[in-house]
């Protein structure tokens, strides 16, 4: 706090820390300094010019102010602050000459271009840049890059900011990306060819201040400002990044980040970003009934008359996918309790105690990532579950921060100390972990830890560190199971409890589970993945980005995702589906709009509705059990192809086929 | 001028014993952890072992001090002293072509270098002895125009001492460096003119000139 100074800018005085740069206090106080290279994420590089200031008293040339520390400036005379100017002559002057230069060498194809309308260059040029070019000499073409399927590359356009290399160096942890040469032949290249390999290169997309970089799957599909907006969360795994969702009619055209910075910060996955053609794909457009065993088109009011012929007809059970929002997981479980049914979200089994947050979504926060001093990763692999929660961990790694792990040994682009694949090293690390005093020690568990088998020892043992300090963070990778377990939508015993006496099952979004033959079962699903093949009743229902849909992500906290265009063809919205039917079952649900649902919703589980805000969870520690020693695996195979909507992706399908063909999965030459 | 990789390239590197106690002598040098801060030592040795810098010399030395291959090849590309592609064996002539070389007949040197080696710079002569190129400024303005071997500076050149250069290391002499005009170092070319009393009259040569002897040269 005693580093506060008084600095002047623009005639404005104001205080800062000494070690804060100019281009921050001027952010800070509204005054834009246009920039390229510079980054509030990534490391300083200074080497585009466009942030120049004057610095009054100091050398007669102007400063680059985001490699420019308040500390570093001289006080003027007789102690005054020292001054700043960002519309001065000097300044002005000194970014057209930047502007003048950084054009010499830049193509004019704007119309062309896919970053034309968001282009920072553009719109720098038209701010700060002169309206003509004293410059006609030949201008220099570079070679463009092959990085792989995501991202195209114009490298002609280029003005070697760097940013997509440090992005890559330093959150993504690859060491493909580099500049080579110098002056001008300098050049972005990737070394000796090689692709990218990371699922958050996509990123390096939105980093690119000019159209060098672009996306290869969106490339010339439609123009930034013909794009309807809206702001959503992304449902491909549990961490709930922040997402725009840009809409041209009712066809998803691309997915971006929202700065976030408790969950995503401003990163997102490739899944999150290129899933979207699978939003088109494989989509369940009408309702069927299965006649004579085979799966019949048929109207709403049939599918639905059956649908409550067959829930009347036996033991109801209700599973909860993956993908679905809190309101629809809330109305089905109103659904199913007028029904006597069983409910359960815990579809891949895994033993994630009732009614204890403090067991199924632990006591930290993602943020408190950014601030351990040691990490202790049990039975999950960040990089396949929440790459961009893995690009935290790293940043904090970069910050001195320890990482232990237990599970299976996984490259998570950053040194950690290995202490086992088992139950038992994790035993063998908690007696040695005893003695100590955990705070700042924070304890991830990935679903692996949790697994049927291990009979929720090594939950217990986490939450028993926990109670020395340490924070807990149990990492999912459904987006829908920490709202519904918010819901209470589970039954004692488990999965095999809940399916036990099943003669119906009602199936909303179950594809990740193989339903055992016997039951009939009533599908409501967007894509015609594994559980609507297994279904006697498909009702069609919109995907996430087709409704509004609360979700509670793995810390808890939860977020309001807004509808960006409409299901397909007769498809509805999840909660609606449900509310038709309950009418149909002539116990119709208290509400006729999604507005009523929330409100009922809020009455009954207010934190739900409480928007962006984390609870704190008290710590209940559950009982400290032994367990038969096991190893502990990972759940996700497969990053790319991890729900419905991934699996009808053919960029999604892809990116499968290239990780296994490099990690030797499938062989290229014999497939 | 675009630097990349030699389109052809060499099986493997490893540094000689004795280079490889001197790397590691070099790294000592560099605080814990700060090791990569010897890239630029490390890459010249490897290029003086080998004559010019190869890619597995680049990965090797990158290896060698824990970092990225595509780190390594970023300093690799940007000094031109890296040679990416294969010079001469007996030399590889660098001709200063900066103003002060130039006006005084670096033009011609680079002529004679067309003449007997190759016609573009960076090409290897048909022998596979000799290769050259201009480079910029070597700080030698005061005995213009000059050329570096290796790491000697041959000064106060003309078109026939070049030749005799030339000549001798084609037949495998060891040429001694230096002023081919007698000067000891730099001093004006009629003889010193201040601070005489200074001047080390007792030594034959300069400093550098006398290791090059000490090594063999005459």
């Amino acid at each position: 706090m005693s580093d506060l100074r008084k600095i002047i800018v623009d005639g404005i005085e104001t205080e800062a820390y000494g070690d804060m740069t100019l281009i921050q206090v001027c952010e800070q106080m509204g005054i834009e300094i246009p920039r390229f290279c510079y980054h509030e994420r990534l490391s300083i590089a200074g080497n585009c010019r466009m942030c120049l200031v004057e610095i009054v008293g100091g050398p007669p040339k102007p400063a680059a102010s985001c490699a420019m520390q308040v500390k570093d400036l001289r006080p003027g005379p007789e102690g005054a602050p020292p001054q700043v100017k960002t519309r001065s002559d000097m300044a002005r002057s000194a970014r057209e000459g930047v502007m003048e230069f950084l054009l010499i060498n830049h193509p004019l194809d704007c119309p062309i271009c896919d970053q034309g309308g968001e282009c920072d260059l553009q719109d720098q040029a038209v701010a700060y840049g002169v309206d003509f070019s004293r410059y006609k000499e030949a201008k220099r073409a570079v070679d463009d890059l092959d990085l792989g399927p995501l991202v195209e590359t114009h490298m002609t356009r280029c003005i070697s900011c760097t940013r997509c290399v440090r992005f890559t160096t330093e959150v993504a942890g690859i060491t493909q990306m580099g500049q080579s040469g110098r002056g001008e032949d300098a050049e972005i290249t990737s070394y000796l060819n090689q692709t990218l390999n990371s699922n958050l290169q996509g990123n390096i997309i939105d980093l690119c201040p000019v159209g060098a970089l672009t996306s290869k799957p969106y490339a010339f599909t439609a123009r930034s400002w013909e794009l309807e907006k809206v702001e959503s969360i992304d449902v491909m795994d549990a961490m709930g990044a922040n997402i725009r969702v840009d809409s041209k009619g009712r066809r998803v055209m691309r997915i971006l980040p929202r700065n976030h910075d408790g969950v995503n910060e401003e990163w997102i996955s490739d899944k999150t970003r290129f899933v979207w053609d699978g939003l088109t794909n494989q989509r369940l457009d009408r309702p069927f009934v299965r006649i004579d065993g085979k799966l019949t088109p048929c109207s709403w009011d049939r599918a639905l008359e059956e649908a409550s012929h067959m829930l009347k007809s036996g033991n109801v059970t209700s599973l909860a996918g993956d993908l679905v929002p809190v309101e629809a997981t809330y109305a089905l479980g109103q659904l199913t309790d007028s029904l006597q049914g069983q409910k359960e979200c815990r579809v891949d089994n895994v033993d994630l105690p009732i009614g204890n947050r403090s067991g199924y979504v632990g006591t930290a926060t993602i943020e408190d990532i950014d601030v351990a001093k040691r990490i202790l990763l049990i039975g999950t692999n960040p990089v396949n579950e929440a790459p961009v929660l893995n690009a935290r961990i790293r940043a904090s790694w970069l910050a001195g921060c320890n990482i232990n792990m237990i599970g299976e040994p996984v490259d998570l682009t950053y040194d950690y100390k290995h202490h086992g694949t088992d139950l038992l090293s994790l035993q063998k690390l908690a007696r040695t972990l005893d003695e100590e005093d955990l705070t700042g020690t924070l304890i991830i568990v990935g679903q692996g830890a949790l697994q049927k088998q291990l009979e929720n020892s090594a939950l217990s043992i986490a939450m028993k560190l926990a109670q020395k300090g340490a924070g807990l963070l149990i990492l999912h990778t459904a987006a829908g199971r920490v709202g519904a377990l918010d819901l209470g939508f589970a039954a004692e015993g488990g999965l095999d409890v809940a399916l036990g006496s099943a003669e119906v099952i009602y199936n909303m979004g179950v594809d990740e589970y193989d339903i055992p033959a016997g039951p009939k079962v009533i599908y409501q699903g967007s894509h015609g993945d594994r559980g609507a093949h297994r279904a006697d009743i498909i009702f069609p229902a919109a995907a996430y980005t087709e409704e509004s849909g609360i979700f509670v992500n793995t810390e808890g906290r939860p977020q309001l995702a807004l509808k960006a265009s409409f299901p397909v063809g007769e498809a509805k919205e999840n909660w609606a589906i449900i509310r038709a039917l309950s009418g149909t079952l002539n116990s119709p649900l208290g509400y006729n709009s999604l507005i009523q649902l929330r409100e009922q919703m809020a009455k009954e589980f207010p934190h739900l509705m409480e928007i962006d805000m984390i609870q704190e969870n008290e710590l209940q520690p559950i009982e400290v059990t032994v367990g038969n020693n096991a190893e502990i695996e990972n759940v996700i195979q497969d990053f790319y192809l991890t729900n419905p909507i991934a699996r009808a992706s053919a960029i999604m399908a892809e990116l499968s086929y290239r990780s296994k063909t490099t990690t030797g999965e499938i062989n290229e030459a014999a497939a | 001028m675009l630097r990349r990789f030699h389109h052809t390239q060499p099986e493997s590197f490893a540094f000689s014993e004795e280079n490889r106690k001197w790397a590691e002598a070099q790294i000592t040098k560099y605080p814990e952890g700060r090791q990569a801060s010897a890239i630029i030592p490390l890459l010249w040795r490897a290029q003086e072992q080998e004559g010019w810098l190869t890619k597995p010399a680049t990965e090797y030395v990158a290896d060698f001090l824990g970092m990225a291959h595509i780190r390594a090849y970023e300093v690799a590309t940007f000094y031109f002293m890296f040679q990416l592609r294969p010079v001469g064996t007996t030399a590889h002539i660098q001709v200063c072509g900066t103003t002060s070389c130039m006006i005084c007949g670096a033009e011609d040197l680079v002529e004679v270098c067309k003449e007997r080696i190759a016609e573009k710079p960076h090409q290897v002569s048909p022998c596979g002895r000799f290769s050259w190129e201009e480079v910029e400024c070597l700080g030698a303005c005061a005995n213009a125009p000059m050329v570096q071997i290796g790491k000697d500076y041959y000064e106060d050149l003309s078109r026939a001492s070049f030749e005799t250069l030339l000549n001798d290391l084609q037949d495998n002499k060891k040429p001694l460096p230096g002023s081919r005009k007698g000067r000891f170092s730099s001093e004006p070319e009629s003889g010193i003119k201040s601070l005489s009393e200074m001047a080390r009259q007792k030594d034959e040569f300069s400093p550098a000139v006398s290791l090059a002897q000490s090594e063999g040269a005459s």
